[in-house]
């Protein structure tokens, strides 16, 4: 094992976590834009509209991302009609082919995800709402989703962390973030051991922020446990009848 | 006794599954990236041919000792090889010094010449692809060619192979004037060529020459001198561990005898069509 080694690999890859970074955070993004219309769809929808979209979350899920870079990647570039078509200028660059099928990816993941969350909502409450005289949209946007999203925190939470590390299949199409960084490195010393293991740890340690974050937000998000209650909580001795302090103002 | 008995069995049968280092014959592997037709490719069957396979073969048979070729992508080609995952390198790999530290080489086995491709859209000048410039030696015409070369690719993208000399070449050439894009194969190299992800890209010359005939290579042409020297060292040799010098020994034996009878010389025409054996030792 060479220390030094290790140093320079310290100083060197860290300039690869930004592209890292940026194919993560918009495939993220981009997918759980897609994926809120998508899971209520595939939740409550039509059953034609239900299974068109566990269509395309079942593929999706059902192959290896790296297959899908590739066939999008070099398969597409093969076809004569799509070099000649607008979406060349699109799909001519490897980013615009990596975010592309990383977000296809994460939308498929977490329409899945926030879709068993949205089942999960209890009836009653939903009832309730219409009883109160919201309308669907309001139902959705005020109580469905916001349940929903709480409940799916922790699967999306893994969703992010595997984004993270799936993001290092941008190599693959000359992409040089975090691995691509890592692997040139290794070509110029033939140093793999030391090169990757740094390269590890530096996605240990962003995989570990992003559970940190998904923890947090967890925290937040829980109804017990926001802090002014948490204080209430402490003040106020606890009752032994759970129907009585849901009386308590 | 059931526990003691099953472990003995077990472990028998590791024993036996070991290979027979002890015997008379030993088996070597050779790795090649079987992705650089004429010197390696794999065919439809995922057989391993090419002139690193033949010449492998050949070196074989004269030391008397049992082959095997397998397949390895290029920028784990030397790591896999330190950590014993086959005995030696024939992949078209040139002797540099940079290898050389990691590695040992035989003599050379061919001594091959790189040349850069352009797509024909560009409309670039090509000058001469006939003229040799050799990058060990470099006087005021080469220095001259040189500056030609990056005032006409400057701000292109240029392919290469991840982990080859053409990639450390393009670098120190032109790395401030052209983009480079490192690929994992010389196949996605070509495949984005033919795309136009790509404006150029830096191979070996019979690599280019055959994807050139190809179909798909159509789209580009040679572009500026050959090169060779400078990092692409004196040849291309067969890689093997350091502490292998008895192996080593016998393959250089072979190979002089090889490229002394002129075996090397019929393999290389086969491949190559024309005559890239290295120069005989007076």
């Amino acid at each position: 094992m060479n220390f030094g080694l290790m140093f320079d690999a310290l100083r060197v890859l860290p300039s690869g976590i930004g592209l890292t970074l940026t194919l993560t955070v918009l495939s993220l993004t981009a997918g759980f834009l897609l994926s809120v219309p998508l899971a209520f769809a595939r939740a409550f929808g039509r059953p034609s509209v239900s299974y068109a979209v566990l269509a395309y979350t079942y593929v999706i899920r059902g192959t290896p991302m790296l297959v899908q870079l590739f066939l999008l990647y070099y398969g597409l570039s093969q076809i004569d009609a799509v070099r000649a078509s607008v979406f060349w200028v699109i799909l001519k660059d490897p980013l615009w082919c990596a975010l592309f099928t990383f977000s296809l990816n994460s939308a498929a993941h977490t329409t899945e995800i926030l879709c068993r969350g949205l089942q999960s909502v209890p009836t009653g409450i939903i009832e309730a709402a219409k009883a109160l005289g919201l309308k669907r949209l309001q139902i959705a946007r005020l109580v469905t989703f916001p349940i929903a999203f709480r409940i799916s925190l922790p699967a999306y939470g893994n969703e992010v962390v595997g984004m993270i590390k799936g993001s290092s299949l941008a190599s693959t199409v000359t992409l040089l973030e975090l691995t691509g960084m890592a692997r040139q490195m290794v070509s110029a010393t033939f140093a793999p051991y030391e090169v990757f293991i740094v390269a590890g740890a530096i996605y240990l340690a962003l995989t570990t922020l992003a559970v940190k974050a998904t923890q947090f937000l967890e925290r937040r998000l829980s109804n017990e446990n926001t802090p002014k209650q948490r204080r209430k909580a402490r003040l106020r001795p606890t009752l032994p009848d759970h129907e009585i302090t849901t009386l308590v103002p | 006794m059931r526990m003691p008995l099953a472990i003995a069995i077990s472990v028998a049968s590791l024993l036996a599954a070991l290979p027979a280092r002890a015997g008379t014959e030993r088996t070597i592997s050779i790795a090649t990236e079987g992705a650089s037709p004429p010197w390696d490719g794999t065919d439809s069957d995922g057989k391993l041919y090419g002139y690193d396979v033949d010449v492998g073969l050949e070196l074989c048979y004269r030391i008397k000792i049992k082959c095997t070729f397998v397949a390895q992508d290029w920028d784990g080609i030397i790591p896999a090889l330190l950590v014993g995952k086959y005995d030696v390198i024939m992949s078209g790999m040139a002797i540099t010094e940079k290898r050389k530290q990691q590695i040992a080489f035989s003599s050379p086995y061919a001594s091959g010449y790189n040349q850069f491709v352009v797509r024909k859209e560009l409309g670039l000048d090509a000058g001469d692809t006939k003229e040799k410039v050799n990058l060990s030696r470099v006087g005021d015409s080469e220095k001259a060619t040189i500056e030609r070369l990056r005032s006409t690719l400057s701000g292109k993208a240029i392919g290469v192979l991840r982990s080859s000399n053409s990639e450390a070449v393009v670098k120190q050439l032109l790395g401030d004037v052209v983009t480079i894009r490192s690929y994992d194969s010389l196949d996605n190299l070509k495949l984005d060529l033919t795309a136009g992800r790509v404006d150029g890209g830096l191979a070996d010359y019979f690599t280019w020459r055959d994807f050139l005939e190809a179909p798909g290579g159509s789209v580009a042409v040679f572009f500026g001198p050959e090169l060779n020297g400078g990092l692409w060292g004196p040849g291309v040799g067969a890689g093997m561990r350091k502490d292998d010098s008895e192996l080593l020994t016998k393959f250089n034996a072979a190979l002089d005898a090889a490229t002394k009878d002129g075996t090397i010389k019929a393999l290389s025409l086969k491949w190559f069509k024309t005559d890239i054996s290295p120069a005989l030792p007076k």
